[in-house]
């Protein structure tokens, strides 16, 4: 194919002109700019002094660099805790959606067992469920197991509703692995837990690490329940609910504001940087299966 | 030890098992299988305790008139459902969330098209720069991004009037979010802005499906860059389109966070989307309603089943279009 391309004469008459394709990369470059802009704009604004933000607003370049608005987010403003919270809320449910999705998803895609029609069954039809319905008996039932303002309540929120997305993915991994790995392994004396950890893990690590990033960026990013989950107690906020409240109580200071936005959004947006293509394959994956 | 099937098919696809002819008995079956329960456990209890009970509560708790604070609910049967009929605020809020999906789905998916066409031509340069910085918006936290958008669109220090106002096409500064003729349509444009990339992606995916080899043929053929796009793009995408459009859809379901944090519902109630109209009932109040705001989300859930089944019908249809063609 690629021989057959390189074949193809270098200008035929009616081909378009290599200009076109600048007029788009110009184009499209506009366009990104408008769409990284809020950053540009959130980044420089935390780096002004607060009346600068006002009067100064269209220039991203500050007049001189306030890192002390930093320091007001991190330490008044208690993100330093927020990010803590974040952090052991998400990590702890990628921890717990990754475990047992992998092994829900390994038995459902290579084994028969009574009762295995309406495990699939059931889990098919609430793939798509809101979080505005579930949420009310979540809370209600968080309260009365106590788990309601506490950060394992949250993690169990987040990692265990939903997550079918996760078990199909790993259930399609799985099945497609072929049989002779596993027969070679049983031969070797391998039992059904040895197979599992020693063969068919290390197999899924493309999915584990699809499901472990999009699953740190829903809880990242999630707002609703640690925002029912914490009413009563500020100290276990996490950044997206510490943001809400930061500005209820200092609407004014927006370069303090703008430093606590960007802590909370630097981590995951470095996550993107380095590891773009397991986001990008994880949300391409919807349409291909 | 349990008997593996012999069939690599995807799940629910395996049929017929491996075992000895001869019916054993169930226990010993299940004995056999241990392994296999034991792995499915962690989300048997969980998936149980956080997603089959709330579904099932919601219907209960639906029927209650029940305030979250005492332990006494009364039975009021189909009394909230009543009342959510004839609460305009309810119905505001639910053809406000109607229109936000009508408003947005063809725009994603328009915008992000064109998008993905124009990234897809592998002799454009900075594609991969180009298609991070359109994605770069999906990654961030919603919550804190409609915080931020509520400065970015201030009227008086926010940076989109200023540029508005130098560039003199406006006279006064825009109100963007605190009239409430502008806020439904502000917060709409939010929504696209960051949700875009997902869109984006789906179609590069799908645009990943089509051979450059055709594009080549068609090329040398001396078909233009409107006529290929029409006659040999477009036809080729049109299974992929069904799944895209509902996929985006149900994306719209979910603008609580950005809602909530850009313009709280208001003003007048202008912005309120089912979701936070329920937030509202069941955790903002003085009294909370939690039996009338269980009556709210199961109508929700009904309304977003039936778009579910409209995937699920959509999705049919694709797979049939797409072995057909």
């Amino acid at each position: 194919m690629s021989a057959l391309a390189n074949l193809r004469p270098r200008r035929r008459p009616g081909r378009r002109p290599r200009l076109g394709v600048w007029v788009q990369v110009a184009v499209l470059a506009g366009i990104c700019a408008l769409w990284v802009y809020p950053f540009l704009w959130l980044v420089s604004a935390s780096l002004k002094g607060q009346l600068e933000v006002f009067t100064a607003g269209l220039d991203l370049v500050p007049e001189a660099w306030r890192w002390d608005n930093y320091g007001r987010a991190w330490d008044d403003a208690g993100f330093d805790g927020y990010l803590i919270n974040s952090l052991i809320v998400t990590l702890g449910t990628v921890a717990i959606v990754v475990v047992r999705c992998a092994l829900a998803g390994y038995v459902i895609a290579r084994y028969r067992f009574v009762g295995k029609r309406p495990v699939v069954a059931i889990l098919v039809a609430t793939l798509f469920v809101p979080v505005g319905y579930t949420i009310i008996p979540v809370v209600e039932l968080s309260d009365q197991l106590g788990l309601l303002n506490s950060r394992l309540g949250m993690i169990l929120a987040l990692s265990g509703g939903g997550q079918v997305a996760a078990v199909l993915l790993y259930a399609g991994y799985f099945s497609r692995i072929p049989r002779d790995l596993e027969d070679a392994a049983v031969m070797d004396g391998a039992g059904f837990l040895q197979v599992f950890r020693g063969v068919m893990l290390p197999l899924a690590g493309p999915v584990t690490a699809t499901v472990s990033v999009l699953t740190f960026l829903a809880a990242w990013n999630n707002f609703f329940v640690p925002l029912v989950f914490t009413f009563s107690r500020p100290e276990l906020r996490t950044l997206s609910v510490g943001m809400l409240a930061f500005r209820g109580e200092q609407s004014t200071d927006w370069s303090g504001l703008a430093a606590a936005a960007t802590i909370s959004l630097l981590p995951v947006v470095l996550l993107f940087a380095f590891l773009q293509r397991y986001f990008i394959e994880g949300v391409a994956g919807a349409v291909k299966s | 030890m349990s008997t593996p099937t012999t069939s690599p098919l995807p799940a629910g696809a395996s049929r017929g098992t491996r075992r000895p002819a001869g019916p054993r008995p169930l226990a010993g079956r299940l004995w056999d299988d241990r392994w296999i329960y034991l792995f499915l456990l962690p989300t048997a209890i969980l998936y149980t305790l956080y997603t089959l009970w709330p579904i099932a509560a919601s219907y209960w708790y639906s029927l209650l008139d029940w305030n979250g604070f005492s332990r006494d609910r009364a039975f009021v049967g189909l009394a909230n459902y009543r009342a959510a009929l004839d609460d305009p605020l309810f119905w505001q809020a639910f053809r406000q969330t109607f229109l936000f999906m009508v408003v947005t789905v063809p725009i994603r998916v328009a915008l992000a098209l064109a998008a993905a066409v124009a990234l897809n031509n592998p002799r454009l340069p900075f594609a991969t720069l180009f298609r991070t910085a359109l994605f770069l918006p999906v990654v961030t936290t919603t919550a804190i991004v409609g915080v931020v958008m509520g400065f970015i669109f201030d009227p008086v220090g926010g940076p989109v009037n200023l540029l508005l106002l130098r560039a003199g096409l406006v006279e006064r500064a825009v109100n963007f979010l605190g009239d409430s003729d502008s806020a439904l349509w502000t917060v709409m444009g939010v929504h696209v802005w960051k949700w875009l990339g997902v869109t984006l992606v789906y179609w590069l995916a799908a645009l990943q499906t089509v051979s450059e080899d055709v594009y080549e043929a068609a090329r040398v053929d001396g078909a233009n860059g409107w006529r290929v796009f029409r006659d040999i793009t477009l036809p080729l995408l049109k299974p992929f389109t069904v799944i895209i459009v509902l996929l985006t859809a149900v994306d719209t379901l979910q603008v609580f966070d950005l809602v909530l944090t850009m313009t709280n519902g208001g003003p007048f109630f202008s912005t309120e989307v089912v979701e936070t109209y329920i937030y509202r009932q069941a955790f903002a109040a003085t009294i909370p309603r939690l039996g009338y705001a269980s009556a709210l989300a199961v109508i929700f859930g009904l309304a977003t089943l039936l778009l579910a089944l409209g995937q699920a019908g959509g999705l049919r249809w694709a797979r049939r279009a797409r072995e057909a063609g």
